[in-house]
């Protein structure tokens, strides 16, 4: 296997906005190829992940159009990436993988994505249908709802009195918040305290508001290329030094999902491969798309014992300074989740974090940086670990 | 040729008539519903349709107070993961319980399976039929405290 590389990045603001996914992935991707010094035409191939294009814009079939929008030539491999809202980490994994295979040497990879523009009714309708639509869907679940689930069975599990876990998930929103208001490009730029977290309105209980990440607009891209590409174009390549994917089926089949098998098999696979442990991370991007998710991936990734990581949380451990950088951008909470665009941002977050690029969020001395995407309830989960 | 032995609708019919079916692994011994193509335990395909008792207890719940688009007139509704006696575990809506007064305590209570029909007029849930409509694809399973 050849050693891979990420040269240029490039993001959107995430949130509302009247541009079309194209548009929008046009945006994140020329600064991706700009940044990279590179042309259009040197991209072999470009991977796109998109989970509801098709609902949000009647639009199916997207790759080609965004190929052709950015100016690659007719050869181009162009393809959409779907695994709901993992799809762009399963994009650049297969970048990664078809990079260092020797297939393609230049690959954009990224995801766009209007889920904003749909309305929440809508959108959470077709974000439910992630869910398994013969067995489980005619329950009337819905993401919040597997989440609001997650927290009733984790403060059983390790008996966490459930206002204490309440807290420390709130302690989640507030900590994103924070980092999320130094980043330009997020959604939310503005901190919270653990009471607006629990004065909001119930969503799905004990989930409220605040516990929940939004519905966003958004596009990133990255450039997957060689180590001896990268080194010509840019001053500083960040490297992709593992990898890791899972599966796994309907949340019935998944029995006790404080641990989710998927996710374990995916972040071992990813540290075995680095070569790295979990107490090696400096910073992780990670799935926070509810406050008791951030706690229960942060024990699956390894982070943090089993039972123990809504504590952490509350001794800061989790925030920039503390003893794991988590979320430095804002995560899903405050920066935003344009599901087919969010494990793009991640990583642009990662690269950004390695070349030590991000001001008021910088984490000090960030050398090797992990990332963390699941799609649906745990069906595909992607780690990616990178270093400089 | 491979012949899927409890597909969705089979196993919807049996429902509908008070029958909670599932497929019993002649080499493991496990059991597997909803139904798959084998079993869920070992993926052995050496299988027999069974019917379970349609008993379990409740592992987890939340009340859901921000529907999705057709599920708006069931607010609020409770949703649930049992797990049955047999060990696979469900998710379905808990009925007979009051959502505005259902607390943690309901962790571990026992269950029967029933089901009911899912809210009229759902957009996204089954396949279209060529009226343009979608086609009522299946039902939600319900649990009731035993």
């Amino acid at each position: 296997m050849r050693k891979v590389a990420v040269m240029g990045v490039g993001m959107t603001k995430f949130g509302p906005t009247e541009k079309s996914q194209v548009e929008l992935f046009a945006e994140a991707a020329m600064e991706a190829i700009n940044t990279s010094n590179i042309k259009s035409k040197d991209v072999q191939a470009l991977f796109l992940g998109n989970g509801l294009g098709d609902f949000e814009e009647g639009q199916l079939n997207l790759a080609g159009f965004c190929a052709n929008e950015l100016g690659l030539p007719p050869e181009t491999t162009a393809m959409r990436f779907e695994g709901a809202c993992a799809s762009a980490s399963i994009a650049i994994r297969n970048a990664f993988l078809l990079v260092a295979s020797g297939a393609y040497d230049i690959v954009i990879a990224g995801g766009t994505e209007r889920a904003f523009s749909m309305g929440t009714s809508l959108a959470t309708r077709t974000f439910a249908m992630g869910t398994d639509s013969k067995y489980e869907e005619f329950s009337g679940l819905t993401f919040p709802g597997v989440f609001a689930m997650l927290a009733h069975l984790y403060a059983d599990k390790y008996n966490v009195p459930l206002p204490k876990l309440k807290e420390r998930m709130a302690m989640v929103a507030v900590k994103n918040h924070k980092n999320g208001a130094k980043n330009p490009l997020a959604q939310f730029q503005k901190e919270i305290t653990v009471e607006t977290v629990l004065k909001g309105f119930v969503v799905a209980d004990p989930l409220q508001l605040f516990d929940c990440c939004p519905f966003s607009d958004g596009a990133a891209a990255v450039i997957v290329t060689t180590d001896e590409i990268a080194k010509k174009h840019v001053e500083k390549p960040v490297y992709i030094l593992g990898a890791g994917q899972g599966s796994a089926g309907s949340l019935c089949r998944q029995k006790d999902y404080t641990i989710m098998p998927s996710r374990i098999v995916s972040a071992k696979q990813a540290y075995k491969m680095a070569g790295v442990e979990p107490k090696d991370i400096d910073v992780a991007e990670v799935h926070d798309c509810f406050t008791i998710a951030e706690i229960v991936l942060l024990e699956n990734l390894g982070l943090f014992e089993f039972g123990t990581a809504s504590e952490a949380v509350e001794k800061g451990e989790t925030e920039i300074g503390g003893k794991i950088a988590i979320n430095p951008s804002g995560g899903l909470k405050a920066k935003g989740h344009p599901v087919g665009a969010t494990g793009a941002a991640q990583v642009y977050e990662i690269v950004k974090q390695l070349r030590g690029e991000c001001g008021a969020r910088q984490v000090e001395n960030a050398k090797i940086g992990m990332t963390d995407t699941l799609g649906g309830d745990a069906g595909s989960i992607v780690n990616l670990i990178f270093g400089i | 040729m491979v012949t899927y032995k409890l597909p969705h609708k089979e196993f919807f019919a049996a429902l509908k008539e008070g029958k909670l079916l599932g497929l019993r692994c002649n080499d493991c011994g496990a059991y597997t519903c909803p139904p798959k193509i084998n079993c869920n335990e070992c993926a052995s395909m050496n299988m027999e349709v069974v019917e379970l008792k349609g008993k379990g207890e409740i592992k987890t719940f939340t009340v859901m107070r921000i529907a999705p688009e057709g599920f708006e007139s069931w607010v609020p509704y409770i949703v649930a993961l049992v797990q049955l006696e047999e060990g696979p575990n469900l998710v379905g809506n808990i009925i007979g319980v009051d959502p505005d007064k259902v607390t943690d305590d309901i962790i571990g209570k026992k269950i029967v399976v029933g089901w009911q029909p899912p809210p009229p007029d759902l957009r996204f849930c089954g396949p279209i039929g060529k009226d343009g409509k979608i086609q009522p694809g299946g039902i939600a399973m319900t649990f009731s405290l035993v």
